[in-house]
C-alpha cells in the first residue's frame, strides 16, 4: 500500500475547531456567526472530498501530528473506511448546519452561539476519529466527543434535559473508562502496536490463549457505548431530550455512527477477521447483536413520542451494522459499511421530519399529527421516503444494504441471522407505517387548520436534499461500492 | 527469661516509656497532657539511641591515656540533633496551644470539639 | 572553584539564609519579603534545572558536605529520580508563591507576612533538603523541619479552627517522625552506618533479619502517616481545609509527594527489592492500603459539601496511585507512579489555587453555593473544569498520561484488581469533580435566556497569569507528554536498575 505525507486530515479536523473562534468572536451578530459555520461546513467538506482520488487510487494518507509518549503517536491515517465515514459526516453536516439554522431561529432558541459551537466542535473529532491512525488517537476522540456533545444535549438546561444529558454522560464515560480503555492498554501491551492495520495487529498468536483475545473482544463491544448494542443503549432514548437538530447529529452523523465505526475498526484493523473467526466471537457478537435488533425493534412500536420511537428504531439499525460486520464474511463487511451511509441519510431524514413537525406545531406525539400531510406534504414525503428506505423497500437505498446482509449471512452459513433480518423488516414496517397512515389517513385534529404550515425553507431544502441522496443511492451504489470493495478486498486478499 | 530481661532491660525501659507516652497523647483529652505525652514518647526514643551507643567497657569517647574502647559517639551527636527537633516541636505545639486557648478558652479537646459541633451544625467530621 | 559543583548543597542554603533574612526585611518593609521569598525559590529552581540538565546527561552527582567522605561524612546524592522530584517541588513552590500572593494577602493577616513567606521558605527547605539527601538520619531531619514549618503555616489563617486542625497535624506528624527516627536507629544498630548506599550494601547480608524488617515496618508506618495513605489520613482533610488556600496548594502539591518519593528510595535503593517481594509480602500489603487509600479517598470525598475537604480527600486517593505505582514493581507502574507525582503537583496545586480565588470571592466553601460561578467568573471556572478533566485523566491532558502508565504497568505486572481499582476511582473522581462543574455552569446564575444577571466577580490579573499558566501545562503535557515521560522512565530506571545509585 502506497503511502502518501500529506497534512491534509489535520486540516480536515482544524477547519470547524478554528472555525470555533469566529463563531464565537460574531455571537452578536448571527448572520455573520451563521456564515462562519456553512463555511467551515462546506471547507470541510472539500477538504475531505479532495482525498477521494487518492484514496480511490489505492493509496493511503498519513500525518503525524505529535510524539504524545515514546512509542505512541497522535497521527492520522486516511484509508478507505475512514474516508468513507468522513465523507458521510462532512456532507451531513453542511445539510444540518442550514437546518439547524433554520430550526434555532423559527424556535428562537438561547444560547444559540455555545449550540453552533459545540456543534462545530462535534464535527471536528468526528473527523479526527474517521482519520486516527491508531487506538490511542480515535480514543481521544472518541471521549472528547462525548464532552462535546454534553452541552448540546443539555441544551434546554431544564431538569429533564439535565437528567438526560447525566445519563449519557454515565454511559459513555463509565463505559469508556471502564472497558475500552483497558481494553486498548492490553491490545497495546499484547500487540506491541496500536496502529490499525487491515486484517489484524495482534501478529503471531500463539502462546496466548484464545479467552484472552475473547474478553479483550468483549471489553471493546462493552466499551464502545456509542454503538448502542444492548445492554448499554439507553443513554440513547435519554439524550433525545436534546433540540432535534442534534438528535440527528447524535444518530445519523457524528454519535452513534462513530460508535460503530469504532466497532468496525476494531473487528477490521485490530483482531482482524481471522482471528475473531478462530475466537468464534463473531457468532457472539452477532447474536448479542440480533437480539438488540429485535428488542428494541418491539420497543419502538410501543413509542408514542416520535424522537423516542426513531431512537429505538436507530438502536436497531446500528445492530444491524453490528452484525453485518461480526458475521465476517466479504458481504456482510461491505453491507456494514454502506449501511453507515445509507442509514445517516435515510434516519437524518426522519429526524429532519421530526424537528419540522416539532417547529410547525410544536407536538412531539404521534398521537398528535393526524391529518398532518395535508398541510405538510413536502416533510411527509420526505419521512415517507426516509421510512420505506429503512424498511428495505425498492427502490430506495436501503434495500441496497438489506440484500447485501441477507447475501452476508448466507455466506457466512448463519442462516437465523438471515431470519433475524426478515422478522426484523417486518417490525421496523410496524413501527414505521403507522405514523404514515396517521398522517395521511387521519382527519386533521379541530383547531389545527389555521395553525399548522410548513417548516421554513431553510430546513425543507436540506431534508429534501436528504431524502434525495437516499434514493439516488439506490441507482448509483457505486459510489458506496468503490470504497467498501478496497476494504474488502484487503481483507479477503488470499 | 530472666536472661533476657537482664541483657535487654535498657530497651525494655524504652518501651515502656515509649507507649506511656502513646497512651497520654491518644488517651488524654488535655491538649498539655498531649504535649507531655509526646515529648516522653520522643525521649523514649533518645534513650534507645543512646543506650545503644553505649560498649561494653567503654569510656566516654574523649581521647584519654589508658582508655580501651571508646562508646559510639555518633547516636550521642544524632540525638543532640533531635533533642533540638524535639524541643522545637514542643515549642510549636505549646505556641498552638496557646493560639487554641485565645480561641476557644479551653484545651479540653472533648469541649472544643463540642463548641464547633455547636456552631456548624455538628457538621465537623473527625 | 566551580560554583556549579557546589549547586546540591547550595539549593538548599541559599533559600535557608534566607529565613531569617525575610523577617528582617519585614521590619523595613512588608512588601519587600515576598520579592525575596521568590527570590530565594528562583535561585534555587534555578540550580535544580542545572542539576537537572546534568543528572539526565552525566549521570548522577555525589555531593559531599565538608569533602568529608561519604560512609562518615553526609552524602547529598542526586540522581534521575531526586532531580525529578525537587524539580517538581521548586517549580510548584515557586507557582505557589506566585500565584499565592493575593490569596495570602487575603487570607493571612497582614502582621504576620513576613514570618509567614520566611517559614515558606523553610517549608520549602525542608521538602528539598530530604529529597536532596543521601543520609537516612538527614532525612529525619528535614521532615522535621519541613513538618514543623508546616504546622506553622496552617496556624496563620485567620480562621478559628486552624491551630486546632494544625495540633492534631502536629501530634500525628510528630508520632510519625518518631517512629521513623527509631526505625532508623534499628537499621544503625545492625549496620552501623546511615549513608544509604552504604546501608543498602550492608543490609544485603541481613536479609531475614527480624530487626531489620522491624525497622522496615516503622519507617514504612512512619512515611505512611506522612503521606496520608487511607486509615492514616486523618490529619489531612483538617490541615488542608483550615489552612490559607496558598498552603493547601503548596501542600497538597508537594509535601506528600516527597514522603511518597522517600518511600520509593527506601523500597528501592535501600532494602533490597528482592527482600520485600520475596519473604514477606510488603508489597503486597502496601497495594492493599494504596487501593484502600483510592477507593476510599474517591468514595469519601464524594459526600463531601466542602469544597476544600473534598479536594483534600481526593487527595488521599490520589496519594494512593503513587504509592500503588511503587508496589507494583516494575518499570511502567513506577514511570506512572514518578510521572502522578508531577501531574498530580500541578493538577491539585492548581486546584487548591482555583477553589481559594473563588472561595475567597464568594466567602463560602459550600460547593452549593459555587452555582453561577461559569458565569461570574469564566476563566477561574474554565481553570477549574481543566484541572478536574485531568484530575479524571480524560485524554490530552497530563493526568491521563500518568494513569495510562499506571494502567499498563498493572497489566504487565499482572496486577489484576489494581487495574479495576484505577479505573473504578476515575469514575469516582468523575462523579465528584463532575458534580462542582455541573454546579458551576448549569445551576443559577442565569434567568431562561442566558442572560447572566448576578455581577462578575474580580479575577485579578496576577491570578489568572498563573492559573492559566499551569492550566496550559496541564494540556501541553498531556499532549506533549514525551518530556516528562522520558524523565520520569529514566528516574523509574534509575531506581530499579539499582546500579545508576550504588
Amino acid at each position: 500500500m502506497e503511502i502518501i505525507y500529506s497534512a491534509a486530515p489535520l486540516y480536515a479536523v482544524l477547519v470547524s475547531l478554528v472555525a470555533i473562534i469566529p463563531i464565537y468572536l460574531s455571537r452578536s451578530n448571527p448572520n455573520l456567526r451563521e456564515s462562519w459555520t456553512i463555511l467551515a461546513a462546506v471547507a470541510k467538506f472539500f477538504i475531505v472530498l479532495s482525498m477521494v482520488p487518492t484514496v480511490l487510487g489505492g493509496k493511503e494518507i498519513y500525518f503525524k501530528l505529535a510524539t504524545a509518549y515514546p512509542g505512541i503517536d497522535i497521527a492520522f491515517k486516511v484509508d478507505s473506511l475512514g474516508l468513507f465515514f468522513a465523507l458521510t459526516a462532512s456532507f451531513l453536516w453542511i445539510l444540518t448546519s442550514f437546518y439547524s439554522i433554520g430550526y434555532v431561529r423559527a424556535l428562537k432558541e438561547h444560547a444559540q452561539t455555545r449550540y453552533f459551537i459545540c456543534f462545530a466542535g462535534s464535527l471536528s473529532v468526528t473527523m479526527g476519529a474517521a482519520f486516527s491512525a491508531n487506538l490511542f488517537t480515535m480514543y481521544i476522540f472518541y471521549e472528547a466527543l462525548t464532552l462535546f456533545t454534553y452541552p448540546l444535549i443539555a441544551h434546554e438546561e431544564n431538569e429533564e434535559a439535565f437528567r438526560g444529558a447525566r445519563i449519557y454522560l454515565i454511559y459513555l464515560l463509565g463505559t469508556s473508562i471502564a472497558f475500552l480503555l483497558p481494553a486498548i492498554l492490553f491490545t497495546y501491551f499484547t500487540a506491541g502496536t496500536m496502529d490499525f492495520r487491515l486484517g489484524g495487529i495482534f501478529g503471531d498468536t500463539g502462546g496466548i490463549h484464545s479467552l484472552f483475545f475473547a474478553v479483550i473482544f468483549a471489553f471493546y463491544i462493552a466499551g464502545i457505548a456509542k454503538a448502542g448494542i444492548m445492554p448499554f443503549h439507553s443513554w440513547l432514548p435519554n439524550a433525545m431530550v436534546a433540540p432535534t437538530p442534534v438528535s440527528s447529529l447524535l444518530h445519523a452523523v457524528a454519535v452513534v455512527k462513530m460508535g460503530v465505526f469504532v466497532v468496525l475498526r476494531v473487528i477490521l484493523y485490530v483482531f482482524g477477521v481471522d482471528l475473531l473467526k478462530e475466537i468464534g466471537a463473531g457468532a457472539f457478537l452477532a447474536a448479542f447483536a440480533c437480539v438488540t435488533i429485535v428488542v428494541s425493534s418491539l420497543i419502538a412500536m410501543r413509542q408514542d413520542n416520535i424522537k423516542a420511537r426513531l431512537a429505538y428504531s436507530t438502536i436497531s439499525q446500528l445492530s444491524y451494522i453490528v452484525v453485518g460486520a461480526a458475521l465476517l464474511s466479504p458481504s456482510g463487511i461491505k453491507a456494514s459499511i454502506m449501511h453507515i451511509t445509507i442509514h445517516a441519510f435515510s434516519k437524518i431524514s426522519l429526524f429532519f421530519w421530526a424537528g419540522a413537525v416539532y417547529v410547525a406545531l410544536h407536538k412531539k406525539y404521534i398521537s398528535q399529527i393526524s391529518g398532518i400531510a395535508k398541510k405538510m406534504p413536502v416533510s411527509m414525503a420526505v419521512f415517507t421516503i426516509g421510512a420505506l428506505s429503512l424498511i428495505g423497500i425498492p427502490p430506495l437505498s436501503g434495500f441496497i444494504s438489506k440484500y447485501y446482509f441477507v447475501t452476508g449471512a448466507v455466506e457466512a452459513g448463519m442462516l437465523p441471522v438471515a431470519v433475524v433480518f426478515a422478522v426484523s423488516s417486518f417490525l421496523n414496517a410496524l413501527y414505521f407505517l403507522p405514523i404514515i397512515y396517521t398522517a395521511y389517513m387521519k382527519p386533521l385534529d379541530a383547531g389545527m387548520d389555521d395553525k399548522v404550515t410548513e417548516a421554513p425553507l431553510a430546513m425543507l431544502i436540506p431534508m429534501c436534499v436528504t431524502a434525495g441522496v437516499a434514493v439516488l443511492l439506490f441507482f448509483f451504489p457505486q459510489v458506496l461500492t468503490n470504497f467498501t470493495d478496497i476494504i474488502v478486498a484487503g481483507l479477503f486478499a488470499e | 527469661m530472666i536472661d533476657f530481661i537482664a541483657a535487654k532491660y535498657n530497651y525494655l525501659i524504652c518501651v515502656c516509656l515509649m507507649m506511656i507516652g502513646f497512651y497520654a497523647v491518644i488517651a488524654k483529652q488535655n491538649l498539655m497532657k498531649k504535649i507531655i505525652g509526646l515529648s516522653i514518647f520522643q525521649t523514649s526514643v533518645f534513650l534507645f539511641y543512646i543506650s545503644m551507643a553505649k560498649v561494653t567497657d567503654g569510656t566516654a569517647p574523649i581521647v584519654w591515656e589508658g582508655a580501651v574502647r571508646y562508646d559510639n559517639p555518633l547516636p550521642h551527636v544524632l540525638i543532640l540533633t533531635a533533642i533540638v527537633v524535639s524541643v522545637s516541636t514542643t515549642a510549636v505545639a505549646i505556641a498552638l496551644m496557646i493560639n487554641i486557648y485565645k480561641a476557644y478558652g479551653t484545651i479540653e479537646d472533648s469541649k472544643i470539639r463540642e463548641i464547633e459541633a455547636g456552631e456548624s451544625g455538628g457538621s465537623v467530621s473527625r | 572553584m566551580n560554583l556549579a559543583v557546589n549547586f546540591p548543597a547550595l539549593l538548599v542554603t541559599v533559600p535557608l539564609i534566607f529565613v531569617p533574612v525575610i523577617p528582617l526585611l519585614g521590619l523595613i518593609n512588608r512588601k519587600i519579603c515576598w520579592y525575596a521569598a521568590v527570590l530565594a525559590i528562583t535561585a534555587s529552581f534555578a540550580m535544580i534545572m542545572t542539576i537537572l540538565a546534568k543528572v539526565s546527561t552525566e549521570g548522577p552527582i555525589s555531593y559531599h558536605l565538608g569533602n568529608w567522605a561519604p560512609p562518615i561524612g553526609i552524602e547529598y546524592r542526586i540522581d534521575m529520580l531526586n532531580a525529578f522530584v525537587l524539580a517538581v517541588i521548586s517549580f510548584i513552590s515557586l507557582v505557589s508563591l506566585l500565584f499565592g500572593k493575593e490569596l495570602v494577602e487575603k487570607e493571612v493577616p497582614e502582621y504576620k507576612h513576613p514570618a509567614f513567606y520566611s517559614v515558606f521558605i523553610l517549608f520549602v527547605v525542608g521538602m528539598t533538603g530530604m529529597t536532596v539527601t543521601g543520609d537516612l538520619f538527614n532525612v529525619y531531619v528535614f521532615l522535621e523541619i519541613t513538618s514543623l514549618s508546616g504546622y506553622a503555616l496552617i496556624a496563620t489563617s485567620k480562621k478559628r479552627y486552624a491551630p486546632m486542625a494544625s495540633f492534631n497535624y502536629l501530634v500525628i506528624g510528630t508520632l510519625a517522625a518518631t517512629f521513623i527516627v527509631l526505625g532508623i536507629g534499628y537499621l544503625y544498630m545492625v549496620t552501623g552506618t546511615l549513608n544509604m548506599a552504604d546501608l543498602a550494601e550492608r543490609i544485603k547480608p541481613l536479609n531475614g533479619s527480624s530487626v531489620v524488617l522491624t525497622a522496615y515496618a516503622l519507617i514504612l508506618m512512619g512515611i505512611l502517616i506522612k503521606m496520608a495513605v487511607f486509615p492514616l489520613h486523618l490529619w489531612l482533610p483538617d490541615a488542608y481545609t483550615y489552612s490559607p488556600s496558598a498552603v493547601s496548594a503548596a501542600m497538597a502539591a508537594t509535601s506528600t509527594k516527597v514522603g511518597a518519593y522517600v518511600l520509593i528510595r527506601l523500597m528501592f535503593s535501600v532494602f533490597d527489592i528482592e527482600y520485600h517481594v520475596g519473604s514477606v509480602p510488603i508489597t503486597g500489603i502496601i497495594i492493599f492500603f494504596a487501593s484502600l487509600s483510592i477507593v476510599m479517598g474517591s468514595v469519601i470525598a464524594i459526600a463531601q459539601t466542602n469544597i476544600k475537604k473534598m479536594l483534600a480527600y481526593s487527595s488521599v486517593g490520589q496519594i494512593g496511585y503513587i504509592l500503588l505505582a511503587a508496589a507494583m514493581v516494575n518499570a511502567e507502574a513506577l514511570t506512572g507512579g514518578v510521572m502522578h507525582i508531577f501531574s498530580h503537583a500541578l493538577m491539585k496545586g492548581g486546584l487548591f489555587f482555583v477553589v481559594g480565588l473563588i472561595v475567597y470571592n464568594i466567602g463560602s466553601e459550600r460547593i452549593s453555593d459555587f452555582a453561577g460561578i461559569g458565569r461570574r467568573m469564566p476563566f477561574t471556572a474554565a481553570a477549574f473544569t481543566i484541572f478536574s478533566l485531568s484530575i479524571i485523566g480524560i485524554p490530552l491532558t497530563v493526568g491521563f498520561v500518568s494513569k495510562w502508565y499506571l494502567v499498563l504497568g498493572a497489566i504487565s505486572s499482572g496486577h489484576w484488581y489494581a487495574i479495576g481499582v484505577i479505573l473504578l476511582s476515575s469514575l469516582l473522581t468523575a462523579i465528584y469533580f463532575g458534580k462542582v462543574i455541573f454546579v458551576m455552569y448549569f445551576k443559577g446564575g442565569h434567568d431562561d435566556h442566558g442572560h447572566a444577571p448576578a455581577a462578575k466577580l474580580s479575577e485579578p490579573m496576577g491570578m489568572v497569569i498563573p492559573m492559566a499558566f499551569v492550566a496550559f501545562l496541564c494540556i501541553y503535557f498531556g499532549i506533549f507528554a514525551t518530556f516528562p515521560v522520558e524523565l520520569a522512565a529514566k528516574a523509574a530506571e534509575a531506581v530499579l536498575g539499582g546500579v545508576t545509585w550504588k
